[in-house]
């Protein structure tokens, strides 16, 4: 296999052309969105050079402590990002919550990931270790937020329902189970449907570098199947932690709607 | 059954000493805003007082298990509630909250038909009109045998007609099984018709500062 091609600063800097484009667009059109797009494609730029050069000082310094820093910035950077994208108000408990999911449902995905399914040697080897980690606990995190979302908007739309139930004796528990069963498909649907399209919609950014980077299509599909399912059981461990404990703070110890 | 001394919750109700008596039809009579709802939630235990003391069977509210206690003193709320599911499912969702067993289809059907409702029990529940679920919740309520049945406005949305059907239905039950029942209207006519005894909301209630 053809090692991948390099690409010289000026092809890269030629790139940029798209953005004049997008750029003339909004112009012409009148949209006032230039100052965004500028600050984007400058955090982007910015971002990710900076991000290649932490993974190359990573990468020629083996060792554990780094991948369990980045590991816990990823994590700590996504609670922090749940807590940001949910624009209704949160009580302290349910941010616990949040924190206390999205870090032990992802990380149990990821150790079982790790040393079952890849088994890769060292066990920290950061080639494998940090974009896994990045994949379970980016697609966990946008699980959690919706279901965060949809848990917070069933308890204010369907507080009638959750009323009702308790006065006739239901306890929070079976109160709840709509809207929690509602929480968990919407938090996992995007996951699903991502499972649906793949390969046919689009090919996914993990199997694209693989491919890019000399490996076969083939061994290409099997790290991406391999990864698909880890995501799904990362999102889905995090979301029902998530859920399990979070519509428990809705309630106080009499059983009552807070 | 139930007594209520030097009872405070927020700005909403101050009793000093009121009693409900078991086995009867009660009714609270009174004003909107006066805090009949309040106090039924509070029978219910779905809202706790912030002093005084709340009995029932001699013994305060918040000493029993909160989800035992409504599951033998039932309340009705306001708005009727339809859960996600077809009319046998709404029917008997205070059963299965309760862990009874559930009603033979022939039951729920004679209910239907007391109830004065032309529904199949496989009907959705969320494409009844307001009167029919009235009656949808006032069945699920009526099926759950309780000890208490505590009732917000059960026939607001009903016709003269359709009230007094249920409400005879309902009062035949609970006087058949002596059973409690407070419920709460706006309505006179249906306080004195259907009521052993009546209370006033504004005598139960002690303005501030006396």
């Amino acid at each position: 296999m053809n090692e991948m091609l390099d690409i010289t600063l000026w092809q890269l800097v030629s790139a940029y052309i798209f953005i004049l484009i997008l750029l003339a667009i909004v112009r012409w059109r009148k949209i006032p969105r230039e100052k965004e797009i500028v600050i984007a494609t400058l955090r982007m730029t910015i971002q990710l050079v900076l991000v290649g050069y932490v993974l190359m000082f990573i990468f020629e310094n083996e060792n554990w402590i780094y991948s369990v820093i980045v590991i816990l910035l990823m994590e700590t950077f996504a609670v922090y990002n749940i807590f940001k994208r949910t624009k209704k108000e949160m009580n302290t408990s349910l941010k616990k919550i949040i924190a206390v999911s999205m870090v032990s449902g992802t990380l149990f995905a990821f150790i079982y990931f790790d040393f079952i399914v890849v088994q890769f040697s060292p066990w920290y080897d950061p080639r494998y270790f940090i974009p896994i980690a990045g994949m379970l606990i980016g697609n966990s995190m946008t699980g959690i937020t919706l279901g965060v979302g949809a848990l917070i908007e069933g308890f204010s739309s369907r507080k009638k329902e959750v009323e009702a139930a308790l006065m006739l004796g239901a306890d929070p528990n079976q109160a709840s189970k709509g809207i929690v069963n509602n929480a968990f498909d919407s938090a996992i649907l995007p996951t699903i449907n991502s499972m649906v399209g793949m390969g046919i919609v689009f090919l996914p950014g993990m199997m694209t570098g693989v491919i890019l980077s000399g490996a076969s299509p083939l061994d290409a599909i099997k790290y991406q199947i391999a990864i698909m399912l880890g995501i799904t059981g990362s999102v889905s461990l995090s979301v029902i932690i998530f859920l399990h404990f979070g519509y428990q703070t809705f309630f106080n110890k009499r059983a009552q709607l807070k | 059954m139930f007594q209520l001394r030097h009872v405070q919750f927020k700005d909403i109700l101050h009793i000093e000493n009121f009693s409900i008596p078991g086995q009867r039809v009660c009714c609270l009579f009174g004003e909107s805003g006066s805090g009949k709802s309040t106090l039924l939630k509070m029978l219910n235990g779905m809202l706790t007082q912030d002093s005084g003391e709340v009995l029932y069977k001699n013994q305060e509210i918040s000493s029993y298990d909160p989800v035992d206690l409504r599951k033998e003193v039932v309340m009705l709320g306001q708005d009727a509630v339809m859960f996600e599911g077809t009319v046998r499912d709404n029917l008997l969702i205070g059963r299965k909250f309760s862990g009874k067993e559930e009603t033979s289809d022939q039951k729920l059907g004679e209910l239907l038909n007391a109830l004065r409702l032309g529904k199949q029990l496989e009907d959705e529940a969320d494409k009844l009109s307001g009167g029919e679920k009235q009656r949808v919740a006032f069945g699920r309520v009526l099926l759950m045998d309780a000890e208490v049945y505590l009732l917000d406005e059960p026939t607001s949305a009903l016709d003269v007609e359709t009230e007094t059907l249920v409400m005879d239905l309902f009062t035949n039950q609970l006087r058949e099984r002596d059973k409690t029942a407070v419920f709460v209207t706006h309505s006179k006519e249906v306080a004195e018709k259907y009521a052993d005894e009546i209370f006033y909301m504004n005598d139960i209630l002690v303005s501030e500062g006396t």
